[in-house]
Formats: structure tokens, sequence, C-alpha cells
């Protein structure tokens, strides 16, 4: 049976470690020592698409941890660095999965260690109800690909034993196409978002007033994808159709960077609209509007520090 | 003379206990808060803060109390200005109006509803505290001018801003008042909003570098609205921007519309980022800054 470390236990933490907990050994390495005790006490509950509770080991050490021969980091893309730096030194055998929001997360972690990296977007949501509670929202696949040291075949077999768990999950090739896919909708959905304090609804892809959020949705699009076409990435999925199919699901979904905003915590702006920004910069693309949306988003942190 | 205040928020509320301050100026207010309007009919109108005034003002939230005028001052929110004309606008049948709102537009709305209209713009600013109560932030001139289309005779638009200067509110008549009015409604669009979406007073936003670039890119836009209607502005947006962020001016002062989207009320970006969007868009000068802002202050404003 594999046995698998899940550090970062968030809702897409939570709800990998509890659906892999039915698969494998399961560990969870967390920040506070009261959800670790919670977590051993108590298991770790799903509802919503599911509904069990999972047993898992769980500790804020990785030296109280059994090795694992898989981590998927599934911290806060602003926590990543700190969360990587306390696994350096440990695990050598181990392969690591990234599951940030933007891109370079592998870059991150690659320097804290020579681990066998892959990379992954995920798409499925859900809400945290409490350190042991998760609500399985959206269950949306994880698309995954290899990164540094990993081949497809890596890939597959993760993405099987995930499949095997009950939660969706596809490897790629090359996976850039899709991270691209989700990072030029991240970075637009969710600064806007965190602006205006509207959740991703059919404001969104409005075109009818002069005033219509969807005009600035597209823009901010069509720069990122002048972006992903510069930088010889082929996008996955259209991140307009992407909106427009997802603004009419119905149900309104808040961004983590609008729940970020509203709990006054950092955002995870730079990963997603700084990187998008550097790459574009890098490759000699305009991006007028990206850079104000970053620009008032870290300003907007800055109220309240 | 008769002078009535339409609208006697922060602003309207500058004016009109500055001029009640006058033995030959006679001051009503017409504002729909009754509270506001009870508390200074019962102990006057008082400003803190920059000046310390109490004005004996006749406040009125019912437009048939107001008497025949020979001035209006129209101070309201910008988006109200239809709805307040079209009931008061019996009481200036002989008078003037005169607008000192925020943005662009306004005095197209008045034309609608009276004869002769002046164009204004003013500096003043504050809030208000309590029923009655204004603390006033930051002094600054007011001038106006005859509207073009509907034009209040110069005589009259000097009489007027005669009596402001010597009730406290300095104010200067001139022939073209597009200048000055454009050089506020730029400066607000650039800085305003900022404040509004990001929760930064004037002078927080215009200390970070980044916002400070996103301001000038604002100024920018809107310079090139004004130039392509032959506007001349009387002095550069940028310079206010940074007086303004002076400690002594109004670096601790949070925008109107930071206030509006605080209090979840409509704001004035239609006449703001969305009237030099919507005047670059027919005059061919793209604003695609200000368009970015209109959009996010709308979204703001639809989330609630």
């Amino acid at each position: 049976m594999a046995r698998v470390c899940v550090a970062g236990a968030g809702v897409i933490g939570s709800l990998f470690a509890a659906h892999l907990a039915r698969v494998a050994e399961v560990s969870a390495l967390t920040r506070r020592e009261e959800h670790a005790e919670a977590l051993r006490t108590h298991g770790l509950r799903v509802s919503g698409r599911a509904d069990f509770t999972a047993r898992l080991a769980a500790a804020t050490s990785p030296d109280d941890l059994e090795p694992p021969d898989l981590v998927i980091l599934a911290c806060k893309g602003t926590d990543l660095d700190a969360v990587a730096a306390r696994l350096a030194g440990h695990w050598p055998g181990a392969l690591v999965m990234t599951v940030q929001n933007g891109i370079g997360a592998d870059e991150v972690v690659a320097r804290h260690g020579d681990w066998r990296i892959l990379a992954a977007v995920t798409f499925m949501s859900g809400t945290r109800h409490e350190d042991t509670h998760v609500q399985y929202v959206l269950d949306t696949a994880t698309w995954i690909g290899p990164a540094r040291g990993t081949t497809y075949a890596d890939a597959q077999s993760v993405a099987e034993l995930i499949v095997s768990s009950g939660l969706k999950a596809e490897a790629f090739e090359d996976l850039r196409p899709a991270q691209w896919s989700k990072l030029i909708f991240n970075a637009t959905v969710n600064t806007v978002a965190a602006l205006t304090g509207l959740p991703h609804d059919p404001h969104f892809a409005a075109l009818e007033r002069p005033d219509d959020l969807g005009h600035l949705v597209r823009g901010l699009m069509d720069e990122g994808k002048a972006v992903a076409g510069a930088a010889g990435v082929e996008l996955g999925e259209d991140p307009w159709e992407m909106n427009v199919l997802a603004t009419r699901r119905g149900s309104a979904h808040y961004p983590s960077m609008l729940e970020d905003v509203e709990a006054h915590r950092r955002t995870e702006i730079d990963m997603i609209t700084g990187a998008l920004v550097r790459e574009a910069h890098r490759v000699g693309v305009p991006v007028p509007l990206h850079e104000t949306m970053e620009r008032l988003i870290k300003a907007k942190e800055d109220s309240w520090s | 003379m008769v002078v009535a205040v339409i609208g006697c928020g922060a602003v309207g509320s500058l004016f009109a206990a500055n001029l009640a301050t006058l033995d030959d100026v006679e001051v009503w207010a017409y504002d729909l808060a009754q509270e506001h309007v009870d508390a200074i009919n019962r102990d006057g109108l008082k400003l803190t803060g920059a000046g310390e005034v109490t004005g004996r003002v006749r406040a009125t939230s019912d437009a048939a109390e107001l008497p025949s005028c020979d001035f209006g001052i129209v101070a309201t929110k910008a988006m109200h200005t239809d709805a307040a004309l079209a009931a008061t606008a019996r009481a200036f049948a002989d008078g003037c109006v005169a607008t000192v709102q925020n943005g662009i537009g306004n005095e197209e709305v008045l034309a609608r509803h009276v004869e002769r209209v002046i164009r204004g713009t003013t500096f003043p600013a504050g809030k208000i505290t309590a029923p009655g109560v204004v603390q006033w932030d930051v002094k600054g001139d007011t001038t106006i001018g005859p509207f073009e289309d509907s034009p209040a005779p110069f005589e009259q638009v000097e009489r007027l801003a005669d009596a402001c200067t010597r009730g406290g509110m300095p104010t200067k008549a001139v022939q073209d008042a597009r200048g000055p009015q454009w050089r506020k409604v730029i400066f607000n669009a650039a800085t305003n909003p900022l404040g509004a979406l990001t929760g930064l007073t004037h002078g927080r936003v215009c200390e970070r570098p980044d916002l400070r670039r996103l301001a000038s890119q604002l100024v920018d836009e809107g310079k090139a609205v004004a130039a392509a209607q032959g506007i001349v502005l009387d002095s550069d947006p940028e310079e206010l921007i940074d007086y303004a962020a002076r400690p002594e001016v109004a670096y601790g002062h949070k925008a109107s519309m930071l206030q509006d989207v605080e209090a979840r009320r409509q704001t004035e970006v239609d006449y703001l980022n969305g009237g030099i969007a919507g005047f670059g868009k027919k005059l061919g000068v793209p604003t695609p800054a200000h368009e970015t802002i209109w959009a996010l202050v709308k979204g703001v404003e639809a989330s609630w």
C-alpha cells in the first residue's frame, strides 16, 4: 500500500487526504498542533459529494511521520516556500506533487530539495467547516504532469491512485496547456472577484452595457492569451469559454482570493497575476490590465496591514 | 439675497453654513435626510475642523417650502441631480442655479429644469459626522462660470462668487469654467476610485509608486479627452494629486467614493470614470484604464 503525506490540510489538502486514506496510508502535515491533534483524534470527515470519515496520521513536524512515497503539497501558494523549507532534508526518495494556483510552484519547491517533482492543477473545490470537516463541492478533476525528474508514467500512476480514491484526476504529457488555461482564468476571475466583492457569477460574462464587467474579463483573458502565445504555450481550454460555462452553472463560486480579501489575509496575487506579469515582461508582451489588477490587489492588502 | 443649497451633504453644508454667516444672505437647505434637516433647524448647521462655524440655515425636506430664490447651489450626489431639480426647479424660476457637484454632465441635467445655469467646481471637502454636524476636512477654492448652452448672466455669476467669498468660501467667477472642472474631474477620476477599490486614504494611495503610476495613467487618458474638446486645463491635475497627498492637506482623507463604498451607497463613478470614458468614446480617444476602473467600481456596487 502506498504511503502519502498531504502537507497543508486546507480545503484541497483535506479533500486529498480523506479520499486517499481509503486506498493508502495517509498522513497530514499541519501548521497548528491542535489541528494535527484533532485529526488524530476525530479523523477527517467529508460531506457533500461524498460522505465518510477517514482515519489518518497527523503531525506538525515531518520527523513525527513515516517517510511517504508521495507528498502532495496542498498549502496555499503564499505558504509554499515555508512549507517546502520545513521538508528540506527529509524524505529524499519521495515524489513531491504541487497543486498550487498559478505557475512556478514546482520551481519554489525545487529550491528546497532534490525530490522528484510532479506539477498539478486542481479544479475541485470545497468548503472547510472545521479542522476535521470539509465539504466536497465541485468534483472537477486534478490534472497532473511531469515537472522535474519525473515522467508521464509517474503522473499516470499518481492519477490512478487519486482516481482509485474516488476523486477525479488525469495525467498529461505536458501540463503547461492546462496550467496556463487555469492561470489565465484565475488571474482574471480571482482578481476581479477580489476587487469587486462579486462571486464568480453572470456579471463576469455580461457584455451588453459599456460598463459591464465582461469587457474587462475578456480584456484580461486576451492579454493572458497573448502572453501564452508569445511564450510558446498552446492553451488547453479557452479561458473565456471556461468563464462563460462556469457562470452558467448557476451556483456562484467564491474564488479563494475573494475569501482572502474578506478575511484580510494575504492573497496569492504574486503566484497568479504576478507570475503572469513576470512572464509577460520576459516575452515582451504588454499587459497593462493585469498590471492594474496586481497593483490594486497589493494596495488592498496594504489597507489592512 | 436668497440662496437655496440643494443637497446638504458635506459640500452643500460647507456652502450653506458659511453663506449663513452673512447678514445679507438668507440661506435655505433642501435635503431628504429628515434627521439632518431637523437637527439643522433645531441647533443650526455646525462645521468643525478646518473652520468652526455655526450657520443659521432654514432646512426642509419639502421642496414646496422653498421660497423664490436668487440662487441655487446644487450639491447632491450626481445621480440624484435630476430628481432634486425636478422637485425644486420652481423656486428658481427667476434665479440662477450653480452646480458644485463632482463629475461631468451635471450642467446638462440642470439645464433640463432651469433656464440660467452656472458651471462650477469646488475643492473643499468634509463629511457629516452627526445630524447637523459636518467635519470640514479640506479648505479650497471654487470656480464658477456661465454654462455655455444655457448661461446665467455673468454679473449674476460674479454676484454669487462675491457672496461665497465673503462668507468664507473663496470663489472665482470666470467666463470659461471648463478648464478647472476638467482638472478636478480628472483628479477625482484618477484618485477616488483607487481609494474606493483598495480602502486606502488619498495619501496612502499616492505613496505607493505602483498606484501613483496608475493614477498618472488615468490622468494622461483624461488629459487627452479634455484636449480633444479644446479644453485648456487651468493647471496640471498631477500637481493637485501631489499637493493633496501632503499631510496638512488631505493625506488622511478618505475619498468620497471610498466613504460611499464603505456605506454601500451608489458611487459617482458613472460621472467620473464613466464620464471620461463616454467622452473618450465619442471623440475617438482610447481610455482603457478608465474603462477598467469604471467596470470594477460598478462591480463593487453590484456586489451589494
